[in-house]
């Protein structure tokens, strides 16, 4: 197995007085989709900001494709390699869909080629090209929000529940787009509630509960057991 | 590639009563405009009025412009605002002194280059100022409002101070250059030249702003940085870099003002600037956080409400832009075209 596109040891952060990361160990293999499970509250959106930079870890390292990222500022994260959607979409509704677009190609102009595999994922970006972002519905936002990270090749995309409070019929055009992201070979750390969309698209995962991993496995083997669902997160995830 | 659901999204159509509302801020100085006209009576003496306050929203647009985006962009406090219009007026005008024989001279041409050459001396000494004052005494203070307010107070006294030691405390009177004293007579009213190039020079650098803003790549840096300077940052973008341009052009732009508004009353002193932040703040706030089109907006409300009221109710002139302030943030309490939301 070739070695993981992003580690994590004994990672802590602290937000304010709260200690959030209890040491988080993980690690995202190449090409793969790396699921992070676990209930509200358990330090999985930190974890994803930790590894962007938003928060920094207050001990531990984050290593990315081979390199200490642990002291580096977002940008030079993210011009390493990383995308990133956060939970809230991160949309910039003064601005256009297109000129979203062009701010997230941050290294050189839109690829055409690149922007019409968007739009065939993603349809309704091109009909609302021209829109300011804040006319959009939720779904066509977090549609936007995804684009966006789509809009030039990253090495690993952390990718916050993309899938909330969406309807049936945009959830699966989401996961329809993250498969396709996943077939073009990129590495994909993704928080999801919707376990049918975990199943789907999960290769491996990780389950946290109180800041810290507490289990790491195939998805297929906690998919096909209820009981390690009950043990790690206190209910069968198909409730969801 | 895997083929995308059939559907056919549209927006729903505007009501005429959003629509209303969107636009009111856009609307509000025609309105007014028309409003200053019913309650003068007098053709010339609104044309008179109406273009004094122009001038004088255009050159509060140019103090606040650079401002309302380092508001915005960083969240910063900066009081220190005003020590780089001192700044400017005084570097400005010193200039101008130096070049009184081309602000003596019977020729527009050499009037405006002494202008031209006041204005750059000005604003290359505030940018350099700017640069400074981000680096030592903003830039410890991020994220913190109440020391911003702290310490961009005291580096507005210091440098007030340096002013006096500089320059001496005495106030310094000028004369504006010969061609732009005096006034053109125009449909009976009197309008001084100099506030129709006040007027001008302000219409160029909003339009050059909005082309910036909306027309270029570091314009939407700044624009999506003002919304949510962390999404930016995660897209590989170095804001603190744009900041410090945005600190930058913004304390140039003070400095502008100030060499304008010096030569508007034609007299400087070292506490002119602190004395026009009260105008400068009211102005951010109506406008809106981030906002340089509501920066526009509001300064120019300000300068037309200003002059209306000081010709038709003196004694309420003074507080005019304070209940200007309380009726719109009382109708829009984020200010007309917010960016930043309240923090």
């Amino acid at each position: 197995m070739s070695d993981p596109i992003l580690t994590l040891k004994n990672v802590h952060t602290d937000i304010a007085q709260y200690h959030i990361l209890h040491g988080v160990d993980l690690e995202v293999p190449r090409g793969q989709v790396t699921m992070l499970l676990g209930r509200n509250g358990v330090g999985k959106t930190t974890t994803l900001r930790t590894v962007i930079g938003h928060w920094q870890a207050r001990a531990g390292s984050v290593f990315f494709d081979g390199q200490d990222i642990t002291a580096l500022p977002t940008p030079a994260r993210a011009r390493a390699g990383i995308g990133f959607v956060p939970e809230d979409m991160g949309i910039f509704t003064d601005l256009t869909v297109e000129e979203n677009m062009v701010l997230a190609a941050s290294s050189a102009p839109l690829d055409p080629a690149r922007l019409d595999w968007i739009f065939a994922a993603f349809p309704p970006l091109k009909t609302f090209w021209d829109s300011e972002a804040g006319n959009l519905s939720g779904g066509q936002k977090q549609m936007l929000s995804i684009a966006r990270a789509m809009a030039e090749e990253r090495k690993l995309y952390l990718i916050d529940e993309p899938t909330k409070g969406l309807a049936p019929a945009i959830v699966s055009t989401m996961a329809r787009a993250l498969k396709d992201l996943k077939n073009q070979g990129a590495s994909i750390l993704l928080v999801e509630q919707n376990f049918s969309v975990a199943k789907a698209l999960g290769d491996s995962v990780a389950v946290m509960d109180d800041g810290k991993v507490i289990w790491t496995g195939a998805m297929a083997e906690l998919a096909g057991s209820a009981e390690l669902q009950d043990t790690l997160m206190g209910l069968s995830m198909e409730a969801h | 590639m895997t083929a995308a659901p059939d559907h056919t999204p549209t927006f729903a159509a505007l009501t005429p009563m959003e629509r209303l509302d969107k636009a009111t801020p856009i609307l509000m100085v025609p309105v007014l405009v028309v409003l200053g006209f019913l309650a003068i009576g007098s053709t010339s003496s609104w044309l008179t009025l109406t273009v004094s306050g122009l001038a004088m929203g255009m050159m509060i647009f140019i103090m606040a412009s650079g401002l309302t985006l380092v508001f915005g962009l960083m969240d910063v406090i900066n009081f220190g605002h005003g020590a780089f219009i001192s700044v400017g007026a005084f570097v400005g005008v010193s200039v101008l002194v130096a070049l009184s024989g081309w602000t003596g001279a019977a020729s527009l041409m050499l009037n405006l280059a002494a202008i031209l050459l006041a204005v750059i001396a000005a604003m290359s000494v505030t940018a350099v100022l700017g640069w400074g004052f981000e680096r030592v005494i903003v830039r410890p203070v991020y994220g913190a409002h109440l020391k911003q307010i702290l310490v961009t107070v005291g580096g507005l006294i210091v440098i007030e101070q340096l002013i006096h030691v500089v320059w001496g405390p005495s106030e310094i009177y000028i004369n504006r250059p010969e061609m732009l004293q005096g006034a053109v007579t125009f449909a009976g009213a009197a309008i001084e030249k100099y506030r129709l190039l006040a007027v001008a020079v302000g219409l160029v650098l909003f339009v050059a702003m909005r082309l910036v803003l909306r027309r270029t790549k570091i314009g939407l840096i700044v624009r999506a940085g003002v919304e949510n300077g962390e999404m930016v940052r995660a897209l590989g973008y170095r804001l603190s870099l744009v900041f410090i341009g945005v600190f930058v052009a913004g304390s140039a732009l003070a400095g502008l003002g100030g060499v304008m508004w010096g030569l508007y009353q034609e007299v400087i002193t070292a506490g002119m600037g602190e004395r026009m932040m009260i105008l400068v703040f009211i102005v951010v706030i109506i406008g809106g956080l981030g906002s340089v089109e509501g920066a526009f907006i509001g300064a120019l409300m300000v300068g037309l409400l200003q002059n209306y009221i000081a010709f038709l109710e003196p004694k309420l002139a003074l507080i005019s832009n304070i209940g200007l302030m309380t009726a719109i943030l009382m109708w829009r309490p984020q200010g007309m075209l917010p960016v930043v939301k309240a923090k």
